[in-house]
């Protein structure tokens, strides 16, 4: 396990497969994923595409790990906008308006079987029904 | 087939213009000049869509969804009406006329991304200008807390660092800064990187406007830069013509949020008692620059406008919609081309599904899944034409290029049905 500093946020790749559909397949691939710097992974001891549980305060979500094209940023995780990310995120807004999506504490174990759930999943787990 | 020149893409914030789509069979064939992100809207658009109106998941026709639709708001004591940066300002303009009419809240995508930079600016100003001047004299150029290569793909190009303006010919001519807490594509691309640690954007923004009022700093070491870095980074800022920074949500969603603002706005002002220098927000959506315009011009406030009290009210923090999610006011919720439900914490979540939702939409996203009333819509700015505003408040004309689905309508010709009936049904 490591502790991380979460941030969130915009990739291409989450512009791109957000374009094919919240529930395509692409989607999933590129959004349900956990950007770690090389050392990170490492000291995880998990390799890139094996699957990662990411904690925080507010909540829990597995995703994939994949080494990070933007390194160096050894102590800070990234996850894309999405609802895989929304989960770990605090609802209170300072006065804002605004969760804060950026600079969270965060925990990083290795999940390699435990499974990524699909939207549809994740909305069920979130709301405690079917949608 | 047909070629239809300088389309307005319907993205990100950059609006470029260029666009050139080719049109055949009433069907997008090819695309020249867009981005990978703008090539996949314009190609893909039919994926995941809706075609037929929906009351809790049965297909429906349009005047039953739009019934509906009106008697959920006619009879919510207190809807919110939420999303709007998707779509055109025509749209967002009658969306404004429903929160009035049913007392509702009304607020914009904007109070999830750069409302914290709408709050910093008010408390403190701001000094902008449009993207053509940032290409045309900018010598100078500060990425802080943003990652164009992949949130704008083409605003290097096209209107910042790398575009060929009128004074400043191109990249050579022009020194990139780069501030983030990872080294990104775009800060591969800088002359140079200052890697930040996390959640100390508003002690470095404050560090440096000491350091160019003041010259030297009295710590060796502000937010993991050395003393000496910041004092260097100052006298360039200074020593520049022309400086632009653009900002992203590195500074409205990490500790400091609308301080680290007023910190950045405090900065500039400062600047330009030495040269001219000027901020401009990357914004994310293709219209929620928009959205907040007509807001701003219809009710006084930009997002987070509360019609409760029969006038608008403005409490970021209290009538944005997170917060009253959170809190669980709303009984009823309006959402027209957002996705909240991808993007917001849990708990909002759980309550909002817990109210009858209506959606505007033209694909299947999680918040249709958890609606009770669906209306498909046409693509804006490639089924519908309408205006946008882009992150500099230029407004563009978006273009339809070819038609919709049989009896799909624009958000803009849907809203004006509710409204219409429901002027007749709250009389």
């Amino acid at each position: 396990m490591i502790k991380v500093i979460l941030i969130t946020g915009r990739s291409l790749d989450q512009g791109v497969s957000k374009e094919l559909g919240k529930f395509s397949k692409e989607y999933m691939e590129k959004v349900a994923v956990c950007e770690l710097d090389p050392e990170d992974l490492k000291l995880l001891g998990v390799s890139s595409g094996q699957n990662v549980k990411v904690k925080t305060k507010y909540g829990e979500v597995v995703v994939k790990a994949t080494e990070s094209t933007q390194a160096p940023h050894k102590g800070i995780a990234f996850i894309p906008y999405g609802p895989w990310a929304s989960i770990l995120m605090p609802s209170a807004t300072e006065s804002t308006g605004m969760p804060s999506l950026k600079g969270i504490e965060a925990t990083i174990e290795p999940a390699k079987d435990e499974e990524i759930l699909d939207p549809e999943k994740l909305i069920k787990m979130v709301v405690g029904r079917e949608p | 087939m047909k070629t239809i020149r300088n389309v307005v893409c319907p993205f990100c914030g950059s609006l470029c213009d260029d666009i050139e789509v080719d049109v055949e069979d009433n069907r997008v064939v090819k695309v020249r000049k867009g981005c990978a992100i703008s090539v996949t809207k314009f190609t893909k658009y039919n994926e995941e869509r809706i075609y037929k109106p929906r009351i809790d998941g049965r297909e429906v026709s349009l005047e039953e969804a739009i019934n509906e639709a009106v008697e959920i708001l006619a009879n919510a004591k207190y809807p919110a009406l939420y999303g709007w940066s998707c779509t055109s300002t025509e749209a967002i303009n009658i969306g404004i006329e429903i929160a009035e009419l049913v007392g509702g809240v009304m607020d914009n995508t904007a109070s999830v991304c750069h409302g914290p930079t709408i709050l910093g600016e008010q408390d403190a100003g701001i000094s902008t200008c449009t993207l053509g001047q940032v290409k045309n004299r900018a010598e100078l150029i500060i990425y802080w807390g943003c990652n164009p290569a992949h949130a704008h793909p083409r605003h290097m190009a096209r209107y910042s660092a790398a575009s060929r303006g009128r004074f400043v010919k191109g990249r050579r001519e022009r020194t990139v800064i780069v501030v983030d807490v990872r080294k990104t594509h775009t800060a591969k691309t800088a002359d140079i990187f200052i890697q930040i640690k996390p959640n100390s954007d508003f002690e470095l923004l404050t560090a440096l406007r000491w350091a160019v009022k003041n010259g030297e700093l009295e710590q060796e070491e502000i937010a993991g830069i050395p003393a000496e870095k910041i004092e260097e980074l100052a006298d360039m800022l200074i020593s520049c013509r022309f400086g632009a920074l653009f900002f992203g949500l590195g500074l409205t969603m990490s500790a400091g949020k609308a301080r680290n603002i007023e910190a950045a706005v405090n900065l500039v002002r400062e600047l330009n008692n030495y040269t001219k220098f000027v901020m401009v927000p990357m914004r994310g959506h293709f219209n929620v620059t928009g959205a907040n315009e007509v807001m701003a011009w219809a009710t006084g406030f930009p997002f987070a406008v509360d019609f409760s009290r029969g006038y608008p009210f403005y409490n970021p923090g209290d009538t944005t919609f997170v917060d009253v999610l959170t809190r669980g006011d709303c009984d009823a919720a309006l959402i027209v081309a957002s996705d909240p439900v991808s993007g917001f914490p849990a708990e909002a979540i759980r309550n909002l599904a817990k109210i009858p939702v209506i959606t505007l939409d033209p694909h299947e996203t999680l918040t249709t899944m958890i609606s009770k009333v669906v209306i498909p819509t046409a693509v804006v700015g490639i089924e519908a034409e309408g205006s946008a505003y882009r992150m500099d408040a230029v407004p563009l004309r978006l273009k339809k290029l070819v038609e919709p689905p049989p009896g799909i309508l624009s958000d803009e010709e849907v809203l004006k049905m509710i409204l219409k009936k429901l002027k007749e049904r709250v009389k």
